[in-house]
């Protein structure tokens, strides 16, 4: 019994109580799911928890320093050999590529297209916490002081590892390409066949949904990032095709590929900002004039084009993952 | 120790739900992961059969918000999931004491399973459910943890005269 200004009240029973907090976590989740009213409160929370983080990191970083310890010098000397063998043969094919780029940027010009290239890369440490189980997200150190942004993409030396989905003031989180929750627009390297992979929850597969089975695929075939949607740059490696069912049933294929990226690996990943390259502002103008001009009917006839499955899909199986970086459109 | 009596208790549960964080979020090899238990779930039972006076659905809730956080999910996901626990821990609280350990055990099991599958529910909603069946092994394995958790915890609760 409490009192309160001479009325007797009961405590609240135990189902009352479990009531009022399970309104109070639907409320929450409705909040979140929706529009992200409450990025500062999550921001605020993790910086309060984030000592729970690192006191969890603490074991897998002090057996490394372990065994550093122990042989450090042998392996450390190893891998300066392998480096210093490998690097002649990254700058020989790097000569090749940035002629590559620039002949690409100037067709791009005269096709008066822009695509999304990446400029700035930063390397980012890993903090070694597991993730919520069944999904696949990794906690990286770095945050909103560094210029991290919802959506980022996330890569590493082999190829897309994710984007970041939750951002921080010290500590982020990204959301990898294995994820449940994620998809990614891609197309085959070898034909241009575009197609979205989706992340299953297992850790080493995603599957690409929707493509008939009279679609050009086969086993062994890379799938790169198509820069359809906006938020990943174009030709980044995704996923290797490693096996393809066609179950007559099915309207679609049942295609698996293995990510490129080693996802469960190296505690260091790359943060790219990818930025448009510029357009000439002659080639821009007129479509912008030209568009209220239009009649009605050819915008209509346009716009199924414009949502059909592979592009608008991302965007209904992970709002999250689909929003245009703000940051990057110039 | 010449802390008051109120303030021990507390600071052993927060210090005991701090532990079954941490071990909740420890680094792994990924091939455990299926079989990593609910830590969290097994320390909030213990303290809802324990001490249900003190321990309910408002600490399994703040605890649920926690794990939200640490592991970046949608903010009352885990919340929900582990406030049903505890209501479910404190309302069965009498009788739970007097099951035997193997009995306690399968009530364990049928608790976290009902918390699995809450979060594996409101995924469903968001569209982020995992496409495998092994969301059933963790509860497997925090029943078969129970007993020796329990022993421990309630060594601790003795041994820190908690009540």
């Amino acid at each position: 019994m409490l009192q309160i200004s001479g009325w007797q009240i009961r405590a609240p029973s135990n189902l009352t109580r479990f009531v009022v907090f399970a309104l109070l976590s639907v409320g929450l989740m409705l909040l979140d799911a929706r529009g992200h009213h409450l990025q500062k409160i999550r921001t605020g929370l993790t910086v309060l928890f984030a000592p729970i983080q690192v006191l969890a990191a603490i074991p897998v970083r002090v057996g490394g320093a372990i065994v550093d310890f122990f042989h450090g010098d042998e392996s450390l000397r190893a891998e300066a050999e392998r480096l210093r063998s490998e690097q002649p043969i990254l700058l020989t094919r790097l000569q090749r590529y940035e002629a590559i780029e620039a002949e690409n940027a100037h067709l791009r010009q005269l096709l008066g297209t822009s695509a999304l290239v990446a400029e700035r890369a930063v390397v980012a440490e890993l903090l070694e916490v597991a993730s919520e189980p069944f999904r696949r997200t990794v906690v990286i150190a770095k945050g909103e002081k560094d210029g991290l942004y919802l959506g980022q993409p996330v890569v590493d030396a082999y190829g897309i590892r994710g984007q970041v989905s939750t951002v921080g003031v010290l500590q982020s989180t990204a959301i990898l390409i294995t994820d449940p929750g994620h998809a990614i627009p891609v197309q085959v390297n070898r034909n241009g066949l575009r197609a979205i992979a989706f992340g299953t929850g297992a850790p080493d597969t995603v599957s690409i949904r929707y493509l008939t089975a009279s679609s050009d695929i086969k086993p062994g075939d890379l799938l790169v990032s198509s820069g359809i949607g906006g938020g990943f740059p174009f030709g980044y490696p995704v996923a290797k095709v490693k096996k393809i069912v066609n179950d007559p049933n099915e309207s679609f294929l049942d295609i698996i590929a293995t990510p490129v990226a080693q996802l469960s690996h190296n505690r260091e990943v790359l943060l790219i900002w990818p930025t448009k390259s510029v357009l000439p502002a002659e080639v821009k103008k007129p479509a912008e004039i030209k568009k209220p001009v239009q009649p009605k009917k050819a915008v209509e006839t346009k716009k199924p084009v414009a949502a059909s499955p592979p592009a608008a899909a991302p965007q209904l199986a992970a709002p999250e993952p689909a929003r245009p970086a703000e940051g990057t459109t110039p | 120790m010449n802390l008051s009596h109120n303030a021990r208790r507390r600071l052993i549960i927060a210090a005991s739900f701090l532990a079954a964080l941490v071990l909740t979020i420890l680094p792994w090899p990924v091939w455990t992961e299926q079989f990593r238990p609910d830590w969290v779930a097994l320390v909030l039972i213990y303290w809802c059969m324990a001490l249900p006076t003190r321990v309910g659905v408002g600490t399994g809730w703040s605890v649920g918000l926690m794990l939200d956080v640490l592991y970046g999910s949608m903010l009352g996901e885990n919340a929900l999931a582990k406030s049903l626990i505890a209501f479910l821990a404190v309302r069965f609280h009498l009788q739970l004491r007097m099951f035997p350990r193997w009995q306690q055990a399968v009530v364990v099991l049928l608790l976290v399973i009902a918390n699995n599958l809450l979060v594996l529910w409101v995924k469903n909603l968001a569209g982020q459910a995992p496409s495998t069946w092994g969301y059933l092994t963790p509860s497997i394995v925090s029943m078969l943890l129970w007993p020796w958790l329990f022993v421990i915890l309630r060594d601790i609760r003795r041994h820190g005269n908690v009540s």
